[in-house]
Formats: structure tokens, sequence, C-alpha cells
């Protein structure tokens, strides 16, 4: 049997490829990792090639969570569709159903009030929280700290949840967002809670971004050119970790996001280690957000009172539109024959994209950074899969 | 061996054994010991499907803590776990893999089909990949709905598990699978054909409903 | 950020003869649409990329779409002179004929550099059955990748040039195309509580009527 390196693809800056014809190096392993595994979030599958330890060749393989999202939304109508935007990030649900149902108001020209908008980006903030929250728990459990940061990334997570359930009547599948608002007011007592949650985050990532093993796991490793990462669509955190400060909070400016002063972190290396501390300041950077946010929001309804949702039907055309989701760029792409459903519901899932370079990012690191950097990419399989 | 379950002259009650118990003395049968034993350390397996997985994670984190009922530690080996949660929708891609895990637990083991989707297909229902509920192939032992259902649900669920293997009898003909010499343990692996998983479903576990509509329905 | 219009103006001055024209996108988003010929597509989309005011070097989007045989009803309005010396009458003539269907894919397209977007590009086959190809655009913009592959799998559109094109979300043996209309799912119908629309139907077909007497009584 003879074996030969990839070719297309050119290996990351800081890579180690060694030669294959060696003498002592015998023949390359194929390994599945996945479907079922503890460390593909959800159910991924990568064939890895090894060479030892070393990573060769890798090819991922998707489709284990395909639950076929996008011929369900042509065949239920445009409402019918929000409780499934809730089960595409599983763990962001407020900020998928406003992807959809700013899509939406696009495509129909729906206005939407004041208040709902600065509500949007208050439950958009504390989604991303909660995001980040989650994603340095389980990059934590990948580097192997098996357990134990990730209690405390739920512990925080859980008070999040509660928020949410007292506005939306759900911890996960919040299903709140509607075509020309919010389905319900955030009361005097849910306000003041956010803002106590708000004031009271941030103990957990403290113990974590000076930690010696965790900057020894991921500094260096899975290195992200900035070229690379634009023409392959990547976006979100791990496209800012690569130096490029594409953020569409800034650049689209949708919602009320130009009325409130934030920066956007940027990465030098493109490594892990800036994948994650990226996050880590977005999450700051997002606080702030909460405070400004909690603290203007101006009185008025939450729904459009023209908005029509029953029988709701769109003039003919067509509409991409997207948002700046905790994991990248989210967009819904719809087109509409005038009728009660879409003709063409499609979702641009950011971590689906994200994955374009998993295997430039993989090759010449060893199958325990293989882990590591999957889990910076940050995937939600619901997502990817559709 | 006498029936516990029955009492005679000769059995002593429970409020006597519970006096007994005050005393320092222990009285039961091997059959409780052991069920009180296998019920108390319920190992699942490290598997999540889709968005339910995460409100499994979150029944193990400490808000919840399905460590206080056995289940501290979730096997990432299908060889060292009793209990497979299916928490999430399995799609037809995916259902050879889950059959193959199941066949590689050893009994006893046991199955949770947690949330809508592993039930039934769920909110996915009308899908070309959806199976339309994982006890098509494998027998399920306690269904959770919800969607997805709070940890709360699977904590309870959890304890009705318990009950059931509290309840099992060792000897007998209803004794559970892995003390009847014979029994089969492994289920048929579904194969990827052209148009659907071939076959779609496993007859002997799992028949479609048999109805009559009324005229006019 | 120049309008399709001029984009189109610039890329038929740079490949004379290319098949350029504008899609009008009705209602409030207005985002019009490229639609570019297979010959040289390619060409035009690595022109979009470099060409120094446009720079879009990020696409964002690809979507494959399944449009079906359609009836559509061309109007021609004529003068007819009146015969009794009165004012020409305005006719219009309403002529139907078949438009036969066609796969399309739809790329959206943006400039980080220039932060400026999106430019949406259209490319369709021939028909639906034995001309299905179109170029791919992976060479020019690496997120096509998988993108394309879910437009194969799906839609079942080949995409000449593409480096690994080969399905991606179902599984390899599968042999139909479901996101296409006229995809029919394998019949594994169960009974469910509330039937509706089209659900109804196939409960109805899977469950005929029995006679007047007989009751609905689910089985345990």
């Amino acid at each position: 049997m003879s074996f030969s390196l990839p070719s297309p693809l050119e290996s990351a800056p800081g890579a180690r490829v060694r030669a294959v014809r060696d003498p002592f190096h015998g023949d390359l392993l194929e390994v599945s990792m996945g479907p079922h595994h503890p460390s593909t979030h959800g159910v991924f599958r990568m064939n890895v090639t090894l060479d030892g330890e070393t990573v060769v060749k890798l090819k991922p393989v998707f489709g284990y969570l395909h639950r076929n999202h996008e011929k369900i939304g042509e065949n239920a109508s445009y409402l019918g569709s929000m409780p499934y935007t809730d089960r595409l990030d599983y763990l962001c649900s407020m900020t998928n159903n406003w992807a959809y149902a700013l899509a939406v108001e696009r495509l129909s020209g729906q206005t939407v009030p004041e208040r709902a908008e600065y509500l949007r980006v208050i439950l958009a903030e504390l989604t991303r929280l909660l995001n980040h929250t989650c994603f340095a728990g389980f990059i934590l459990q990948d580097c192997g700290a098996s357990g134990t940061p990730l209690m405390y990334a739920f512990r925080e997570r859980e008070k999040i949840l509660d928020l949410f359930e007292s506005l939306s009547g759900s911890r996960m599948m919040c299903n709140f967002q509607r075509f020309g608002g919010c389905r319900a007011d955030a009361t005097p007592e849910w306000l003041e809670a956010a803002r106590a949650l708000v004031d009271g985050y941030g103990e957990f990532e403290e113990l974590l971004t000076g930690n010696e093993i965790l900057m020894a796991r991921t500094q260096g490793v899975g290195r992200l050119p900035a070229k690379l990462a634009v023409g392959a669509g990547i976006t979100g955190p791990m496209l800012r970790a690569s130096g490029v400060g594409y953020d569409l909070r800034k650049v689209d400016g949708y919602g009320v996001y130009p009325r409130l002063d934030f920066r956007v972190p940027v990465g030098a290396d493109g490594d892990t280690y800036d994948r994650y501390m990226v996050r880590v300041l977005e999450m700051r950077e997002s606080i702030k957000i909460l405070r400004q946010a909690l603290g203007t929001l101006p009185g008025g309804p939450v729904m459009d009172p023209k908005a029509r949702l029953r029988g709701f039907r769109a003039k003919p055309g067509e509409v991409y539109s997207r948002i700046e989701g905790p994991k990248g760029e989210i967009g819904f792409f719809l087109i509409s024959d005038g009728g009660p459903n879409p003709y063409r519901y499609r979702v641009r899932p950011p971590s689906f994209i994200n994955l374009t370079v998993l295997e430039d990012l993989c090759l010449g690191h060893s199958i325990a950074d293989t882990v590591v950097i999957l889990g910076s990419i940050d995937i939600v399989l619901g997502e990817v899969d559709r | 061996m006498r029936d516990p379950a029955t009492p005679t002259a000769e059995t002593p009650t429970s409020a006597e054994r519970d006096e007994l118990r005050r005393q320092g003395i222990l009285l039961t049968s091997i059959e409780e010991i052991y069920n009180w034993g296998r019920s108390r350390s319920v190992w699942p397996l490290q598997f999540g499907l889709a968005c339910c997985a995460i409100e499994m994670i979150a029944a193990s984190m400490a808000r919840f803590d399905i460590a206080r009922f056995g289940s501290e530690v979730f096997r990432p080996s299908p060889r060292q776990a009793d209990l497979l949660i299916v928490s999430g929708t399995v799609t037809k891609k995916m259902a050879p893999q889950v059959v193959r895990l199941w066949n590689q637990m050893p009994e006893p083991k046991f199955c949770f089909a947690m949330g809508a989707c592993a039930i039934s297909g769920g909110p996915f229902k009308q899908g070309y990949n959806v199976l339309k509920g994982i006890d098509r192939y494998i027998p399920v032992d306690i269904y959770i709905p919800g969607c997805p259902p709070r940890p709360e649900a699977l904590l309870h669920a959890l304890m009705q598990l318990q009950e059931k293997i509290r309840g099992q009898r060792l000897t007998g003909p209803s004794a559970p699978p892995h003390l009847q010499a014979g029994a089969a343990c492994d289920c048929p692996v579904p194969a990827f054909g052209g148009h659907d998983l071939e076959p779609p479903k496993n007859p002997a576990l799992w028949q479609p409903p048999v109805l009559v509509r009324k005229e006019g329905a | 950020m120049e309008t399709p219009d001029q984009i189109r103006d610039r890329l038929l001055a740079r490949f004379p003869g290319a098949s350029v024209a504008v899609v009008a996108n009705p209602g409030p988003a207005a985002q019009h649409s490229l639609l570019l010929g297979s010959g040289e597509a390619r060409a035009m989309a690595e022109f979009l990329r470099d060409s120094p005011g446009l720079r879009l070097d990020f696409c964002s989007n690809v979507t494959g779409v399944d449009w079906l045989d359609r009836e559509v009803t061309d109007v021609a309005s004529k003068t007819i002179p009146d015969p009794a010396g009165g004012p020409p009458k305005l006719v219009e003539q309403r002529t139907k004929r078949l438009q036969p269907g066609y796969l399309e894919v739809v790329y959206h397209l943006y400039s980080v550099e220039l932060r400026h977007g999106p430019v949406v590009l259209r490319l369709r086959t021939g028909n639906r059955s034995d001309r299905v190809a179109v170029p791919s655009l992976t060479p020019v913009w690496r997120s096509c990748e998988f993108q394309e592959r879910e437009v194969f799998d799906l839609f079942g559109v080949v995409f000449d040039g593409h480096p690994d094109l080969r399905r991606i979300l179902m599984w390899d043996e599968f042999k139909d195309h479901p996101m296409r209309k006229d995809y029919v799912e394998p019949d594994d119908y169960e009974w469910e509580p509330t039937p509706h629309a089209d659900v109804l139907a196939k409960a109805r077909r899977h469950y005929p009527a029995a006679a007047p007497a007989a009751k609905e009584e689910p089985a345990p």
C-alpha cells in the first residue's frame, strides 16, 4: 500500500508536516472520529488520516442531524417556521428568531417599534453572553478539564435561562420574535433582574484567561490566515480572531446598534487562543451594550399595531438578510411567490461554512489538537446540518 | 424461595424490618439488595444528538445534578454504559449508528427516548431524513415528552427507571434479559438504501397502529 | 456601491458578447440580481472578485432553487384603428406559453475590504433532467465548496470544476434529490392525532374509511 499527502490545500503557516516516506513509520491510520464522540459537539464525523499522532488528512462528514429544515420551511407558513428557527442553533434561539423575523420584515417592508428593537438587542446580547460562556466551558472540556469549567459555565447559563423563561415561557426554544416586533413585553421586574445579572456577570472567565495550561494548549494551534478566512466565507469571532474587523453589527448597522457604543475585538494571530480571547472580549463588550440598552430602553408598544400575523402573506420578491449571531453571520434567503408559504426558504448557517477550513487548520497538528481546534470553531450541529 | 411480596406469619412486616434496622440489623432479600444497587448506579452513555442533549447536559450540571441519583459519570464508551438516552432527533443517516451503539452496550441496558423527536420524529416528523421514533429499531423503556423536556423531566424519568429496576424479579419468566439464558441481545442494524433505510422498521419491535377511520373524517 | 445595471455594463465592457442580464426583484427589498450565462461565469466571477471598484471577496451564501415548468402569460398591447372613425383602441393580447423548468443557483456576494454588498448572481441550468451542469465558483470563492456540494446533493445540479463533488448531507447510496419540488417521500406514514392539510391527505390514503357503523379506536 502506498499513501501520499493531500495536494491541493496548503498547510496553514506554523504547521509541521513530517514526511511519510520514512522507514520507521509504517502505514497511515485512518480513524473515524464520530459521529458518536464525546468531543465533537454533536453528531459530527471526521475521517482523520494519521501518521502516528499527526493529522495528514481530514475529511468531515455531515448530515447526521439533517432534519430537512428547509423543506419544512417550504411547507409551513412564514410564522409556522419561527419555532423551527429556534432549533437551528439550539443554544442561541433568540438570535435565530431575530434573523428570520428581520428577513421577513425586509421582504414585506414592515417596520418595528423602537422598544422592540431595543428589546431585541438586549436579548441578542444576552444570547451572545450565554453562547460564549458555553463556548468557554466546552473548549476547556475539550482540552481535558473534565467537567469543572463546564459546571461554572452552565451555572451562568442557568441565570440567563431563567430570564428567558420568565419572558418567553421556555428556557431554550423561545420562539419570541414576530414579524413586526416581539411577542411579549418585558416587565419592570424583568428589566431589574436583567440589570442585576449584567452587573454580576464576569467572575467565570477570570478563572480561565490567564491559565497556563489553556495557553499552552491553544497558542500557536490552528492558525487561520486572514486571506483564507475571507475567501472561505468565515464569519463571526473566528474571522475577527484572524485580524479582520468585520462585524455585521457595525458594517450593516441593523437594529439600534448604530446608537450604542461598543468596540469590536480583533485578534492578531488567528490561532485558537485568539479565537478564545476574542470571545471573552466580546462578552465584555456585550455587557457594555446591555448596560446601555437597559438604561435607554424607551417605552411604547413592542409590536407594530399594523402587523398582521394570521394569514400573513408577503408580496412576491426575494430577500437575503443577515445578522451577527454569536457564531457568525446567520442569514435567511427567502423567495416569496405571494402565497402563505415561502417558495424557497434558505438558512445561511455560520457553523457549516466555518467548517470549510477545518482541514487546513488541523493539518500537521496532533489529533488532540484537532479536538481543540474543532472546539474553537464553535459549531452547533443543528445549524451545520439543518 | 418464599415470595417476599406475600407476607405470611413468618415473614417480618416492614414495620418490624424498620425496627430491626434501627437496631442495626438489616433484613432483606438478595433480590432487593441487588436491585437497589443496580438502580442507584445507572451510568448513562455520553450520547447527545440535538437540542435535548443540551438539557441532558444541564441535568448533569450543578443546578439539577443527576449525580445524586447515581449517574455521576456519563461514559463515553458504550461498553461501560447502562443507559442510552436518545436525546434529539434520530435521522435516518444516524439510525444505524444508534442501533450499533445499542448492540455494543452490555446487558443490563435501558433506553430513554428523550424529547418528541426521539419518541416519534417530533416537529421534524414530515421529513425525508428523519426517523419517526427510535423505537422503530430499539426497545425503549421510558419515553420523555417535551421539546425539549426540562431537566427535571429527565430526572423524573430516571426515578421511574429506578422504580422499574427495583420491581424486577430475578428469577422466573419475567427476569431481566441478562439473567435469562439464550435471550437475544442484538437488534438488526438497518442499511442505507436508495430511497430509505432498509428495513424501514424492525417488525419485531414496532408495528404501526391499526386504526379504523370514521366515515367522513 | 454600484447598481446592478452599472455592474452589468462593466461586465459587458470587459467580456463583450457574454450573457449578462439584470433580473429585477419585485417587492420592497429591491435586491436585484445578475443572471450570468454559464459560458464565462467563472471568468466574470474572478473579475468581480478582483476588480478594484468592486473587490467582492466574500461569497456569503449559495442557494439552489427549483423552478418547475410554469405557465407564463405574455401581454402584448397594440392599437387598432376604430373602423367607425373614432379614436384608436388599445387592445391587449395575452398569450400563454409554457416556460420549461430549470434549476437555479443564487450567489450572494459581499466585499469585506470595501464594506459593501450584496451583489446577487444567478446561474441557471438548461433544464431539470439532463442539462443540469453549471460552472463551479469554488475556485473563485472557497466558501462555495460545501454549499455547492449541498446544492448538488439536494437539487442535483452538477458543478463543473468543483474539487470534490459528492453528497454532503444525505448518505452516499441515496438516489433522489430531496429538495426538488417533485420529490416524493418514502411512504412510512403512521397515525398522528391531528392530521391537517396535506398530512390529512396522507392519513386518508393510509387509513381508508370503514363502513359507517365502525368507530375510531386507536390501538393501545
